[in-house]
């Protein structure tokens, strides 16, 4: 069964955003990550790159699928994971804590209003199939 | 096919000082690449295996019993049309008086190569219905790459630059999409209704919305299910009233022959897969050949897309073949082919699911088994059927479906060989209630066992140095 | 003559299964007015007798010719056991190895395959082929761009084949990026210019060279990756793969990506196709790569095994996010090159060089001494070369193919190039040289 973990923010194309500070922690759910199998490769943005609300910043990559990265909100990429080069699996274990993309600047914390909370991304799920 | 693995990398066999080859002797004196400056030349030599030529023959046959082709037995994957490959197309296509020609060759010497050509066009043309057809492209994507841009450079040539757009039904081969992208063309998806066929009424309303960006829409018919479109009349009237092209992705013309020609339905511009229908081997993924007709017109803008002529040792064999068949019995491809698939599927019905009832082409869908209470996938079908000397059909493919079996079994096999097929596909059926396991874990005959896909994908190794250096 | 085996009793049984009455009832579902109801306009059909006749005739209108000419393909030595393999049905009559239990067979050769063309182009990487170097050229052009961050044009020099850049003009119109010419001096491409190109001119995603180029040339690529590097361009290398075997290779220029055509590797001409393209690059690269690849695996045997991957790049997963619309190439042109390479080695490879190279300018100081013919250009060549004719070089080549030789390939109306493979004799070469004197001779 898929976590839904409280306190994040969540997106209709199954990323999160954890929230500290200004700073936004960017993955994929762990719905996301069951539902995708095996990661074997993370495309990643890099450092300073600037990504925006709703636009592709990468991709996650299983044996048989693959699906892009869409930003949940818009900033300036301050660090990328890189244990996931060698470990993409880390998506797989651990996708809220050990297996996060990227760490994101945000410059608009107003984009977090549009996203949704553990319950209402739960639910949006399980209309899914 | 042998079902031991023979497993043995070239590089293995080799020792340092092994010759297999001989030349002549250097007879030209003083001439040496060691006049050539210093920074020229390669410092390091290419680590190429040394083998005696037994040495070598062995190691390729052994590595052809690990493989399964069509003269090894019944290969009914959905949407590949893996027909017989007659062996007078290959004793034709290597005569020398073809091999030996160069491209460059002024015409009057090579007026046999030019006149295999102009007759294969002029066959292509009639088989289809459309006007002239370029022999270029190498493959069936080259096919519709090169079909696109003749459809683009004609909405240029009219100043109609607007026209970025093309309309793709959701159940297209992924081909039709990557063509487009490939092209500089923005994909619109059509929908498909639960029949499996394009929804017109949602094609009305992309039509509408999209109005003056629309470039044409691509499509094959039968369509990925192996169902005739019915409305391709009504489509290709809408398409064209808007202003827009029909492309015909030739992978499914196979049951065609006979019936029903694309130029006919309103098609504008196609591509035929010398490899499926016209039966050149597919050689374990090519050579191909994906030829390229157009209505009057539109010949004009056929666009460079290969250094020569394409692969005429390929096409020489669709010639032979068009010729061997003649107008009598071509015409009975389509219809045997698609017996031959209505066949298979009304004596399977019962056990395995038709998600759609009726008649289909040369090939149809499947959605796994009827009785999926034991778990047993469509993967694990394919993968038993290997146990019993056939090839999988196409799994998972359209996506429609989740357990999508698609088989396609051509004109050229025999009732024996269709009603074996089925009664080792009914038996795999019932081996899926009383030993659900075995076949979960097949195959267990083949030279190997299921592949970890994610250790390949994740640390790739794809050459030997890297093997060396593990 | 057909193929199809069905017996009257049978179809009428499987008629009656498949729930109609005639094999024309198939087809109640197409419209009545787009069937096709007359015969088609063919050839009635013909036995295997009047195949080989037909194919007779055509056969008697072609000339082999005693080659001379390359510009892109190349009349080099087939050792004979390679054709008898790549017919053998397990090769010839299967499917791209999507099945990797019933497929080891093909898996294992593209693997030894990609393991070669590292090797040719001392890259780290290769795909399991292309359709032709010309196609391959564009896919790695297209790679360029989707790697490149807001690039929108390459740099091609003015000594690639112009058929290749043809089909490179062609992928980039389409498909929406520019080719800009790296202008040439004395047949070779002109360095300063490149550089500043590079420095003035922005979104340059790669640089396209040729080796040896166009006119045979082997040009001096030292400096070129530092200037692509800086500028953050892509190093695009095209090779005659054949002449590798001597010649500084893609990786030793410090190329990112290195295509061509493997024709030079004994492939028959055949008119121009098949041949196979190749396509190598760095590790960094290789999920930007077009085209299948073949990697190392286990299977729950605890047996190596090979299998298709990093699919998720291809178009039957990503549509239209795909590196390429690439999908089947040119496998059984691989495995020919594969099984080439397997019997030349590493030895057999240097010495078909070296015969070329030793011919091509036994060749030329022979034309040149006859006073026809002068040096075209002053760069050192390898097996091809340019040499200007006092005469008209349409009907010396006419002239010279009524007498059994393709003299060479008109690069313009008083400049002849002629390419020499270890297939020519020293026999060969006099009598041409000879034959073109008695041309010369006769029309004084």
């Amino acid at each position: 069964m898929a976590k839904f973990e409280q306190g994040l923010y969540y997106s209709e194309s199954h990323e999160y955003v954890r929230v500290e500070g200004n700073i936004g922690i960017i993955g994929i759910s762990d719905y996301a990550q069951h539902a995708l199998g095996n990661v074997v490769y993370v495309d990643m943005p890099e450092e300073d790159d600037e990504v925006t609300a709703g636009e592709e910043f990468g991709a996650v990559e299983s044996v048989k699928a693959a699906s892009d990265l869409i930003a949940p909100v818009s900033g300036t990429v301050i660090e990328v994971n890189e244990a996931l080069e060698d470990q993409p699996e880390l998506i797989n274990q651990d996708a809220f804590g050990a297996g996060w993309i990227i760490k994101v600047e945000l410059s608009d914390e107003a984009e977090l209003d549009a996203l949704m909370d553990a319950a209402a991304y739960e639910e949006h799920c399980n209309n899914e199939h | 096919m042998n079902n031991r693995l023979y497993g043995n990398l070239i590089f293995e066999l080799s020792r340092p000082g092994r010759r297999g080859y001989s030349l002549p002797a250097n007879s030209f004196g003083k001439y040496s690449t060691a006049d050539l400056p210093e920074t020229l030349r390669r410092k390091e030599e290419a680590e190429l295996p040394e083998c005696d030529e037994l040495t070598v023959v062995r190691h390729y046959t052994n590595l052809s019993h690990n493989n399964f082709g069509v003269n090894d037995g019944f290969y009914p994957l959905g949407s590949c049309t893996m027909k017989y490959n007659p062996i007078i197309n290959e004793e034709i296509a290597a005569r020398p008086e073809f091999t030996a020609i160069h491209p460059l060759q002024p015409d009057f010497t090579c007026e046999g190569s030019v006149a295999v050509i102009s007759e294969l066009r002029k066959m292509l043309s009639e088989l289809t219905g459309l006007y002239d057809f370029t022999l270029n492209p190498m493959a069936g994507a080259h096919g519709e790459l090169t079909g696109l841009m003749i459809i683009r450079a004609y909405h240029e040539s009219r100043g109609d630059d607007a026209r970025t757009k093309v309309l793709i039904p959701d159940s297209a081969h992924g081909t039709n999409p990557a063509s487009a992208a490939v092209c500089g063309l923005e994909v619109v998806e059509v929908k498909s209704l639960t029949d499996g066929t394009v929804d017109v009424e949602d094609l009305r309303r992309l039509v509408a919305e999209n109005q003056g960006t629309i470039a044409a829409m691509m499509m094959t018919n039968p369509n990925t299910l192996g169902l005739f479109e019915r409305s391709i009349p009504e489509i290709a009237e809408l398409i064209h009233a808007e202003g827009g092209l029909m492309y015909y992705d030739g992978a499914n013309l196979n049951p065609m022959l006979g019936a029903c020609r694309p130029g006919d339905m309103g098609f504008d511009v196609m591509h035929i897969n010398l490899h499926k229908t016209f039966s050149t081997p597919h050689g374990g993924g090519g050579p191909g050949s994906g030829p390229v007709g157009v209505r009057k017109g539109l010949e004009q803008f056929f666009p460079t897309v290969g250094a020569f002529n394409g692969n005429f040792g390929v096409y020489i064999k669709a010639l032979v073949y068009i010729l061997t068949l003649g107008r009598e019995n071509i015409s009975m491809v389509g219809p045997l082919a698609t017996l031959n698939a209505n066949y298979i599927k009304e004596r399977l019905k019962d056990v395995y699911e038709l998600p759609i009832e009726g008649l289909c082409k040369h090939e149809f869908v499947f959605n796994g088994l009827k009785d999926k209470s034991t778990g047993v996938t469509t993967m694990d079908v394919a993968k038993r059927l290997l146990d019993y000397g056939y090839h999988a059909p196409t799994i998972y493919f359209p996506l429609l479906f989740h357990e999508s079996l698609m088989i396609e079994p051509t004109e050229n096999e025999s009732k024996e060989t269709i009603d074996g097929f089925i009664s080792v596909m009914r038996r795999i059926a019932e081996e899926a209630l009383s030993d659900p396991e075995m076949v979960k874990s097949a195959p267990h005959t083949t030279p190997i066992g299921r592949v970890d896909d994610v250790l390949a994908a994740k640390h790739p190794v794809v050459t030997y140095r890297q093997i060396l250096s593990e | 003559m057909q193929y199809f085996p069905h017996t009257s009793e049978e179809l009428s049984e499987m008629l009656s299964v498949a729930g109609v009455k005639s094999l024309d009832e198939l087809y109640s579902d197409v419209p009545e007015a787009i069937r096709f109801r007359r015969e088609y306009n063919l050839p009635e059909a013909m036995s295997e007798i009047e195949i080989r006749d037909y194919f007779d005739r055509l056969a008697t209108l072609n000339d082999p010719l005693t080659c001379f000419a390359g510009a892109g393909c190349y009349d080099h030595y087939a050792p004979s056991v390679i054709q008898s393999i790549i017919q053998r049905s397990e090769f010839l009559t299967s499917y791209t190895p999507y099945q990797a239990e019933i497929s080891q067979g093909t898996l294992h050769y593209i693997f030894e395959f990609q393991s070669m063309m590292a090797e040719m182009t001392k890259m780290d990487i290769s795909n399991a082929s292309m359709y032709d170097g010309a196609t391959a050229t564009a896919e790695a052009a297209m790679m360029a761009i989707a790697a490149g961050k807001k690039c929108d044009k390459v740099l091609a020099s003015a000594t690639l084949d112009p058929k290749v850049r043809a089909v490179l003009d062609t992928y980039g119109h389409f498909h929406g990026f520019d080719v800009v010419t790296i202008p040439e001096k004395d047949g070779q491409t002109d360095l300063s210019t490149l550089n500043s190109q590079l420095s003035t001119l922005e979104g340059v995603a790669g640089v396209i060279v040729q080796q040896p180029n166009y006119y045979g040339i082997v040009e001096d690529f030292s400096n070129i990756a530092d200037m692509c590097h800086s500028a953050k361009s892509l190093f695009i290398i095209n090779s005659v793969i054949a002449d590798l075997a001597i010649l500084r290779a893609p990786g030793e220029w410090g190329a990112d990506i290195a295509v061509g055509d493997g024709q030079s590797l004994g492939i028959p001409m055949n008119f121009g196709g098949p041949g196979v393209g190749y396509m190598c690059c760095t590790e960094k690269l290789i999920r930007k790569m077009p085209g299948r690849i073949v990697g190392l695996t286990k299977d729950n045997r605890d047996q190596r095994a090979f299998v298709l991957t990093l699919q998720a790049r291809e178009q039957h997963i990503r549509r239209q996010k795909a590196t390429s619309n690439i999908c089947s190439n040119q496998s059984l042109m691989a495995l020919y090159v594969t099984i080439y390479l397997s019997i030349m080695g590493t030895q057999g490879v240097k010495e078909a060089a070296e015969l070329s190279y030793a011919g091509a300018h036994y060749l030329h100081d022979a034309l040149v001494a006859t006073g026809y013919f002068k040096p075209r250009f002053e760069g050192p060549f390898f097996n091809e070369f340019c040499l200007t004719y006092d005469g008209d070089v349409d009907s010396l080549i006419e002239e010279c193919a009524d007498r059994g030789f393709l003299a060479g390939v008109k690069i313009d109306e008083h400049t002849i190039m002629i390419a020499v493979t270890e297939q020519r004799t020293k026999q060969d070469i006099d009598l041409l040289v000879e034959t073109i004197k008695t041309i010369r001779e006769d029309a004084a």
